[in-house]
């Protein structure tokens, strides 16, 4: 698997190729923990919070919420404690490039929590790792251990008036976690049953108290903007979308990996075919879906020749989005129709099961995908499923129906011909009316 | 005539049972004091503790619920509500060995039906199942944030990448013979 960047210097991918590049040592030895230093030697919360709006930095989970202005909403004159909280519950289908982060970089997290904390006037962090990822929560143990030896967590940081704890949380398997606010719940020993909002977090978020939640990709962020200053940070990348990205490549490529791109890379297809060597056994590409499983679906014919640029306004222009950036390549053996009913599947199981569009709707959809399947559907199921879909989509209480419903609005438009295939032998041939609208 | 159902005649009820209560070692109480440090509100450890009492007990069973109920200052109920909600936490005995077949999308389109069927027939057990022994248990799992290096699975907490019919062969060989961890911790 390839980890690196491409088309810039790596930022984030820096030191992850070093030997053990997880250790204080390493992280030091190539200018770690300089960037707190500076923050702590004569920047105001202010000035870091002035340096993030300069970065254009998004935020990197998904929704793509300019980072500095989540944290100019914490209210500077709460007598409540402030909470920074780390989203490291990366559980989109085919993101894990936090996992590689924390896994050989985790200096790099704790550094961008004390920033975010200092910015915050906060002195408690908590990463919120996914149960699964055992094995990082464990490494990351190890690096706070080291850092507060060394005096860099805990009391008087770096001999200042500085004073921050940073603690892992371990998930135990729910998808839902990864949305901010039944992240919250899940942290406070409840069900991960999202909230409702307003108040966002940054208000009343962790115990009620005014709080911050961001991705693992846009904390590890901070100390590179803070380095470099925020504006040559945003001239990395375009305008509007600063820096550098992580792509979690998977699928059929020659060469997966996580890939460091500059904001606005051009183009998606060089993407595919040269920087992850094409597509195996010499098939065709077919599809991608290229911010994590929940946006829309993209077929050959909307990127071969588009010149599609790999940034947020980019990818909206070409009918997606950036997402969580988790870069899932198909080659024309996969049928969209049974892609569609594998994700399907997961938004049914990861349903949380607190509002009823989303619950119903989710478990509604895979029946009506499982009858298609076994050859006993009707011949209106398509429409059936649009219909469906409209009634999750923006009327579940939070995102996970959206996500739930794009995956399959996108596959029946963008490739009607694999919903057609399973459909036509129901409605009695090709010419049925209902497959007209296909 | 039957019995006429009245507040003066009220239903039989079962006499509350005392309810059997954990115990667990120097040690692990010591780290479980650790975990409860973390947090202004005890009821925050729960998941961390849930994980611990699966790791002693095996799986989270009715006097482990009683002991988290007792030491988080929480209701019995309280400690079921959060522990069905999460996947990863069992509320049945499980097999020594868990494997878990991530079924998602980017393992499922470079093979992870091959890797469940492998599993099937070698263990002679279906997903949901544990085998007769309790050496074995089969899940699919949903992803794992291990794409780039599909198919996988997860044996306990301990990932397995890249994964063929071959190498499936390989890891239940060790584990019927007690030579792989089985990533419980």
């Amino acid at each position: 698997m390839f980890i690196g960047a491409i088309g810039c210097e790596p930022l984030q991918l820096a030191r992850v190729q070093l030997e053990r590049s997880e250790s204080l040592e390493t992280y030091q030895k190539h200018g770690g923990y300089e960037s707190l230093r500076k923050v702590l030697d004569g920047m105001s919360p202010d000035d870091v919070i002035g340096e993030l709006k300069k970065s254009a930095l998004r935020g990197r989970g998904g929704a793509g919420f300019p980072t500095g202005m989540k944290w100019s909403f914490v209210p500077k004159d709460s007598p409540k404690p402030k909470y920074v909280v780390c989203n490291a519950d990366e559980s989109e289908p085919g993101t894990f490039k936090d996992r590689y982060i924390m896994e050989r970089d985790p200096h790099m997290l704790i550094e961008g929590m004390l920033i975010a904390a200092y910015a915050l006037g906060s002195k408690t962090c908590y990463i919120y790792t996914r149960g699964e990822y055992r094995y990082i929560i464990e490494i990351m143990d190890r690096a706070i251990a080291e850092a507060r030896a060394a005096g860099l967590v805990g009391e008087k940081i770096l001999g200042k008036d500085f004073a921050c704890e940073v603690y892992t949380h371990s998930g135990a398997g729910a998808y839902i976690c990864g949305e901010e606010t039944a992240l919250l719940n899940s942290l406070e020993g409840l069900r991960g049953h999202p909230r409702m909002k307003p108040p966002f977090p940054a208000v009343a978020g962790l115990y009620g108290c005014p709080t911050v939640v961001n991705n693992v990709e846009t904390l590890t962020a901070v100390p590179d903007i803070i380095r470099m200053g925020g504006e040559a940070y945003q001239k990395l990348g375009t305008e509007k979308s600063g820096g550098t990205k992580l792509w979690s490549v998977s699928g059929h490529v020659n060469r997966p990996g996580v890939y460091e791109l500059p904001m606005g890379y051009a183009d998606m297809e060089k993407f595919i075919m040269e920087d992850c060597q094409g597509i195996p056994n010499g098939r065709k590409l077919k599809a991608v879906i290229p911010g994590g499983s929940s946006v829309y679906i993209m077929p050959a014919s909307d990127i071969e020749g588009k010149n599609v640029t790999m940034d947020y306004e980019g990818l909206v222009a070409a009918g997606s989005m950036v997402g969580s950036g988790g870069f899932i390549v198909m080659d024309d053996t996969v049928d969209i129709f049974e892609s569609t009913k594998n994700l399907t599947e997961f938004y049914k199981h990861e349903s949380c099961g607190w509002c009823t569009p989303c619950r119903e709707g989710t478990d509604w959809l895979v029946k009506v995908f499982k009858r298609i399947a076994r050859g006993e559907g009707k011949p209106d199921d398509a429409q059936l499923l649009l219909d469906l879909c409209d009634n999750i989509e923006g009327k579940s209480f939070c995102p996970l129906g959206d996500a739930a419903s794009w995956p399959i609005q996108s596959a029946i438009k963008k490739f009607p011909e694999d919903f057609r295939r399973h459909l036509a032998p129901l409605a009695g041939g090709n010419g049925h009316k209902s497959l007209s609208t296909l | 005539m039957s019995k006429q159902f009245t507040p003066n005649n009220p239903l039989p009820q079962e006499a509350p049972v005392p309810e059997e209560i954990a115990t667990f070692s120097e040690a692990v109480e010591a780290e479980i004091d650790g975990h409860l440090a973390k947090y202004p509100l005890k009821r925050s450890a729960i998941l961390p503790l849930m994980f611990i009492v699966q790791r002693e007990r095996g799986y989270l069973d009715k006097p482990g619920v009683a002991y988290l109920a007792d030491r988080l200052g929480v209701r019995v109920t309280d400690i079921w509500e959060v522990a069905t909600f999460y996947s990863m936490i069992n509320t049945e005995p499980v097999g020594k060995y868990h494997l878990q077949v991530c079924r998602t999308l980017s393992c499922k389109i470079v093979g992870a039906d091959k890797i469940t069927e492998h599993c099937k027939s070698r263990l002679g057990i279906k997903p949901g199942e544990t085998s007769e022994d309790g050496q074995f248990s089969l899940s699919e799992v949903e992803c794992l944030g291990s794409c780039g290096t599909a198919p996988m699975m997860q044996i306990g907490f301990d990932y397995y990448e890249n994964l063929t019919p071959e190498k499936v062969d390989e890891l239940i060989e060790q584990c019927r013979s007690n030579q792989l961890s089985n990533g419980v911790r």
